[in-house]
């Protein structure tokens, strides 16, 4: 049900499309048929592949970036009230800071484009790990608290135990969002770049599309964009019904 | 008409049971740091085997005493022996604590087996060793088909149940209590408060309970504390004389129905005093 109905709009929204396009002649710079897209996804897929391939690596680098630095400075605020109240409103500076305003500065600053790219998709992704890990490790039951006191657990023991296990709920939500921003990061570094040739991403296709007039090819670039945002958050999603399945209420099925 | 046992809270600790003091409270108070004082001087001893219940109206402070006992909080003033010496021996053999929360308390993420083996984890216990007291524990409180559920899937008694089973596990000698039935509904109280009393004697369990109700404390305990409020302090010890096992039909003896009478009133004088004042 989850898959069929959303998947049903999709097709009738494609056919409404399609139907209108061929009815009210819309010429094909303007706005092209799926029918057009799809034979270009056919034609240009060597290079599109290759250009999804190079966005897709910027956006999982940046990624996986953002989970370890986010989640070190989230066991790191953790630690003592005093340092999160004087770090945090600066995750909060680089959460506000619009990334395409900063994008050409870390550009200019770092030398391998590949890693320029990175670093300006790690910034926008970092936040959400940040907040909700920090979160997650301070919620815990009180009373486990009490309890594992009144066990004399030691430091590692509460936090393999009870942090990490009652922060994982909310890591999981920060992956969510995190997954995402990484790939829009990526797309906006690789418009600000203008990086062509070889290593060129998902963003200068559009970019180039855009210049020669080909707007099916535009589409179907969009179109792997908006499919690999959708394919990581589905992973993303897997990912935390794996670990929390079994016992949090976000992920269990409600019985009737 | 039964005679309750009634004195001052400085002559509280005449009498106060056959065996050997467990927890020694000597002229302890409690002020939080917010000038609040929760307790005034409490001089009261907790005898090997008894179970002695706290009862008193809201903010007399008897959670505040059971937190002392469970050093979750230290006094202000004043001292408190574990068999008579300091809390750093307390964990070693024959001298361990188990604490019962109002709140089950229980991970959610972890399997009914794995939150009742917690202690023995936190101790470094290796799991041939844990295993039988685990099945043990559990089979205790009656949950022996449920070791490997979630507690999302238990009513509020198993989730109360488990608590327990937990608190077990680890053989404690000193049971605490903080009102661990108040949220349940009366018929699922009542089988518990059966369970629980027959545990405390199969297993001579000293234990230190606190709740709100009468009935409760008549049905359990040999000895009850009434506490009064502002400051908290110990107001009235009335002894429960009836012999043990108690079963669920000593509920419907005269002299239950006697003995909550006289504790009833022993509260409402506690009350109309503190009303006086």
């Amino acid at each position: 049900m989850s898959v069929a109905a959303p998947l049903a709009v999709g097709v009738v929204l494609v056919v409404i499309w399609e139907i209108a396009c061929r009815a009210f002649h819309v010429p094909i710079f303007l706005f092209p048929k799926p029918s057009d897209i799809a034979v270009k996804l056919a034609s240009d897929w060597p290079t599109l592949l290759a250009a999804l391939g190079m966005t897709l690596r910027v956006a999982l680098q940046a990624f996986l970036a953002a989970i370890v630095i986010g989640t070190l400075i989230a066991f790191v605020f953790v630690q003592s009230r005093a340092i999160e109240m004087s770090f945090f409103p600066y995750a909060v500076l680089l959460q506000v800071t619009p990334i395409v305003a900063i994008a050409p500065l870390i550009i200019i600053l770092v030398k391998n484009t590949q890693v320029a790219l990175t670093v300006c998709a790690t910034v926008v992704a970092l936040f959400p790990i940040i907040s909700n890990t920090t979160l997650g490790l301070r919620s815990v039951d009180p009373g486990l608290v009490n309890l594992f006191r009144m066990s004399r657990a030691g430091r590692m023991q509460t936090l393999w135990r009870l942090r990490i296990p009652s922060a994982l709920p909310y890591f999981f939500g920060g992956l969510r969002i995190s997954s995402g921003l990484a790939l829009i990061g990526a797309v906006v570094a690789e418009f600000v770049a203008g990086t062509g040739g070889r290593r060129a991403g998902l963003a200068y296709e559009i970019l180039q599309s855009g210049f020669q007039l080909d707007i099916p090819r535009m589409f179907a670039a969009l179109l792997l964009i908006a499919l690999a945002g959708v394919g990581l958050f589905t992973i993303m999603v897997g990912l935390s019904k794996l670990a929390l399945g079994a016992w949090h209420e976000s992920e269990v099925a409600t019985e009737a | 008409m039964l005679a309750p046992n009634t004195t001052l809270s400085a002559e509280v600790d005449e009498g106060a049971g056959a065996g050997a003091p467990v927890v020694e409270i000597l002229s302890a108070d409690k002020i939080f740091p917010n000038g609040t004082r929760a307790l005034a001087a409490i001089d009261l001893t907790v005898a090997s085997g008894e179970f002695l219940t706290l009862i008193g109206p809201s903010g007399c402070g008897k959670s505040t005493l059971l937190k002392l006992i469970a050093n979750l909080i230290e006094p202000t003033e004043g001292r408190i022996l574990w068999w008579s010496g300091g809390f750093d021996k307390v964990g070693t053999p024959g001298r361990s604590i188990a604490f019962v929360f109002q709140d089950p308390t229980l991970m959610p993420w972890a399997r009914v087996e794995a939150n009742v083996r917690l202690p023995l984890d936190l101790a470094r216990m290796p799991g041939a060793q844990s295993r039988p007291r685990i099945a043990d524990a559990l089979s205790r409180v009656g949950l022996e088909g449920f070791a490997r559920n979630y507690p999302r899937q238990l009513s509020g008694g198993m989730k109360m149940r488990v608590s327990i089973a937990r608190s077990l596990v680890t053989e404690p000698n000193l049971l605490l209590m903080d009102e661990p039935f108040g949220a349940l509904d009366e018929f699922t109280r009542n089988r518990l408060d059966a369970d629980l009393v027959r545990l405390w004697w199969e297993r001579k369990l000293t234990t230190v309970f606190v709740t709100h109700s009468i009935y409760e404390a008549v049905f359990l305990s040999t000895r009850v504390i009434v506490m009064g409020a502002r400051p908290g302090r110990i107001c009235k010890v009335m002894a429960i004389d009836e012999p043990h096992p108690r079963h669920e039909n000593f509920r419907n003896s005269p002299r239950f129905a006697e003995h909550c009478r006289a504790l009833s009133a022993l509260l409402t004088e506690v009350s109309v005093q503190q009303m006086r004042s």
